[in-house]
């Protein structure tokens, strides 16, 4: 077997779970002493957990260091270049949700990022998508809330419908 | 109560109009998710588990089974005319049926999957009604010392056995041990790993990981590696079965339901090491004329075989489950989480105190499987149509649901954030393949196995060899260290040879 130079990507996600063991065994320490007398108290298991991510960490940096894992798995290797592009759509789509959701409501935010996911996995036709993301959004909202009785506030649009069926707004 | 006076309770109780609807409806739903590529059973019954709130505990798990059952049928179809596996069950199914429908034989494949599901759903529902309560018997047994023993055993099959890597299986069952800490320790009452997020201290929701996991993290792969290209849906042709493809059908069902059964109920779980084991053994067995078949013009035998023991495992998933309140997938942790948000705890006892439940939940298996067989084979057209959802729209769909069932719970855009975040973490965990089943599974199990252990040690006065000195714990740790260090030691065996 030849010698293969350590992969740099295996190496971040080796050191990422190392990074998380850590934060975790620092939360672990802070949790405050249990006034209630308990034979095994609050913090041991969070203990366990972190050390268990830390070995696994090193492990993982271990295993990047000498050549990784990621070109052993077929999957991984044998995939195309990445779609940067794509992956803006989406994720841009995901935060106008985060920023829209409070003022406008979910239909409407939820169906600006139905257009940008649409968008992100090709689709070039933003206004038909649209049409369609309202429909699916609204049908969403009132399965949810008259289905299985999920309270979500009721937004612009939700409103204005509510409204104009002549019942209450939640 | 023995299992033939239980059956009667439940088909009683299971033939009521409403659970029927209940049944119907969640093999509906089933399989149309299960036929949807990106949206599978785990991530559809998180979506559900709110109506936990608003439908009586049996209505809600009819449905959720009827959801489970449903998506191992659905998945066949897509892997056969979309040749693109769903879930890791049909993978061995897509092998051999989209070899079949390339060659205009996608009837008969379809056909012979519908059929040996439901022989595969039978033989695991009936076995889940006979073998159930000598589980239930031997388990009312087991103390606390012997309960953690089974989790950790448990934890070690779903992350180190199954899957590529027992590192990164491992890895990911710890960060689901990490998520399930989140929030108030309930011993003591003490704020654990909420780093001061006021959000966190009632934990971190099941559903809202298992959307990030399984939606999110999905489509934010999916965008990633996304390159433009028709997807082709093959030509169904005629369903009907030859006398010669029932013939060649039959045994192969048979031994798939028999190898499958015990695959699942065993903890080391997973459908597909079962699924692979009856696609070599049904090669084998083949007649020599029909052999060649396999890997060239598609053999009917490497579609009925696997796709009878996916269903049998599947079904054998369920008995663990309801027995020992032990998840060995992830479909089963998240419903194992809807039997806690009814502060019904899962276990021995449950056969015992809500029997009325458990035997109308095995009732409505049987009749959930009689219902798919019938939507799976004389409606397989509407299912095309549903495959034939362009993928643009697919995911914007997706993706709405995933928002509504999380935003939904809390109205807060905390949630969303951690969300997003989480489908981030999943994203890359795709990318550098690690196993999401594990996360969740962790994440759902580790506080029960915490609870046993501080139990045990309680009982113990603190003596942490409580573990290894009660033989039942011990035997089941040891079975759980050869599970961890069995394959290893045969491969390195094996080598030296």
């Amino acid at each position: 077997m030849t010698r293969r130079g350590a992969d740099a990507g295996d190496l971040a996600a080796g050191a990422f779970v190392l990074g998380l063991g850590g934060v975790a065994m620092w939360a672990a320490s802070v949790i405050p002493t249990s006034p209630i007398y308990a034979q095994v108290g609050p913090k041991v298991v969070p203990y366990i957990v972190a050390a268990g991510l830390i070995g696994l960490g090193s492990l993982l940096v271990v295993a990047a260091l000498r050549g990784g894992w990621s070109r052993d798995v077929p999957e991984v290797a044998e995939a195309g270049p990445k779609n940067p592009r794509a992956l803006g759509w989406l994720g841009g789509g995901l935060l106008l949700n985060l920023l829209l959701i409070g003022p406008l409501g979910f239909s409407l935010s939820a169906a600006v990022q139905f257009v940008c996911t649409a968008r992100a996995f090709g689709s070039r036709t933003p206004l038909r998508d649209a049409a369609i993301a309202l429909a699916v959004s609204l049908g969403a909202f009132f399965l949810f809330v008259e289905a299985l009785g999920v309270n979500i506030g009721a937004g612009v649009l939700e409103g204005a419908i509510l409204r104009a069926l002549g019942q209450e707004v939640m | 109560m023995d299992s033939l006076s239980g059956l009667a309770l439940g088909f009683g109780n299971a033939l009521s109009l409403a659970n029927l609807a209940w049944a119907l409806l969640g093999c509906f739903l089933g399989t149309a998710i299960g036929v949807l590529p990106g949206i599978g059973p785990a991530l559809t019954i998180a979506l559900l588990l709110p109506i936990t709130f608003q439908v009586s505990a049996t209505g809600a798990f009819i449905l959720f089974c009827g959801v489970f059952y449903g998506a191992m049928y659905g998945g066949s179809t897509t892997s056969i005319l979309l040749n693109t596996p769903g879930e890791s069950g049909s993978i061995i199914t897509a092998l051999e049926g989209a070899k079949m429908a390339r060659n205009g034989r996608a009837g008969p494949a379809l056909a012979t999957a519908a059929i040996g599901s439901f022989v595969a759903g039978m033989v695991g529902t009936l076995g889940i009604a006979f073998l159930g309560p000598v589980i239930v018997e031997w388990a009312l047994v087991l103390g606390p010392a012997e309960y953690f023993s089974l989790m950790v055993l448990c934890f070690v099959t779903v992350s180190a056995v199954l899957g590529s890597s027992a590192l990164r299986g491992m890895t990911s069952l710890f960060f689901g041990l990490m998520l399930g800490l989140v929030g108030i320790d309930l011993q003591t009452g003490q704020p654990r790993l909420t780093f001061g997020v006021p959000e966190l201290l009632d934990g971190v929701n099941v559903v809202l990981v298992a959307v990030a996991l399984f939606a999110v993290g999905e489509a934010l792969h999916m965008a990633w590696h996304h390159h433009a290209g028709k997807i082709e849906v093959l030509p169904v042709g005629r369903l009907m079965l030859s006398r010669q493809d029932w013939k060649r059908s039959f045994w192969p069902w048979v031994r798939g339901a028999g190898l499958g059964f015990p695959f699942g109920v065993l903890p080391a779980g997973g459908t597909e090491m079962p699924t692979m084991l009856s696609y070599y053994a049904e090669r084998k067995l083949a007649k020599p004329e029909h052999q060649k078949e396999f890997g060239t013009t598609g053999a009917i035998e490497g579609v009925a075989g696997p796709e009878a023991a996916n269903n049998a495992a599947a079904a054998g998933i369920l008995v663990p489950m309801l027995t020992l309140g032990l998840p060995t997938s992830a479909t089963a942790a998240i419903m194992l989480s809807a039997f806690q948000s009814y502060g019904i705890n899962p276990g021995p006892l449950l056969f015992t105190q809500q029997a009325d439940l458990v035997w109308t939940l095995i009732a409505s298996l049987f009749i959930a499987n009689v219902m798919l067989v019938v939507l799976n084979l004389p409606l397989v057209g509407l299912w095309v149509r549903i495959l034939k959802i362009p993928v643009p729209q697919l995911y914007g769909g997706i993706l709405v649901f995933a928002t509504i069932g999380t935003y939904g719970i809390s109205n807060s855009v905390m949630d969303l954030v951690i969300l997003y975040a989480l489908g981030v973490v999943a994203m890359f965990m795709r990318r550098f393949d690690f196993p999401v089943a594990p996360v969740v599974i962790g994440m759902i199990l580790g506080p029960m196995a915490e609870q046993a252990l501080r139990q045990a040690l309680t009982i113990s006065q603190g003596d942490w060899t409580t573990f290894v000195t009660r033989p039942g714990s011990a035997m089941i740790l040891a079975l759980a260290a050869l599970a961890l260090a069995g394959p290893r030691i045969w491969a390195a065996a094996a080598r030296r040879r």
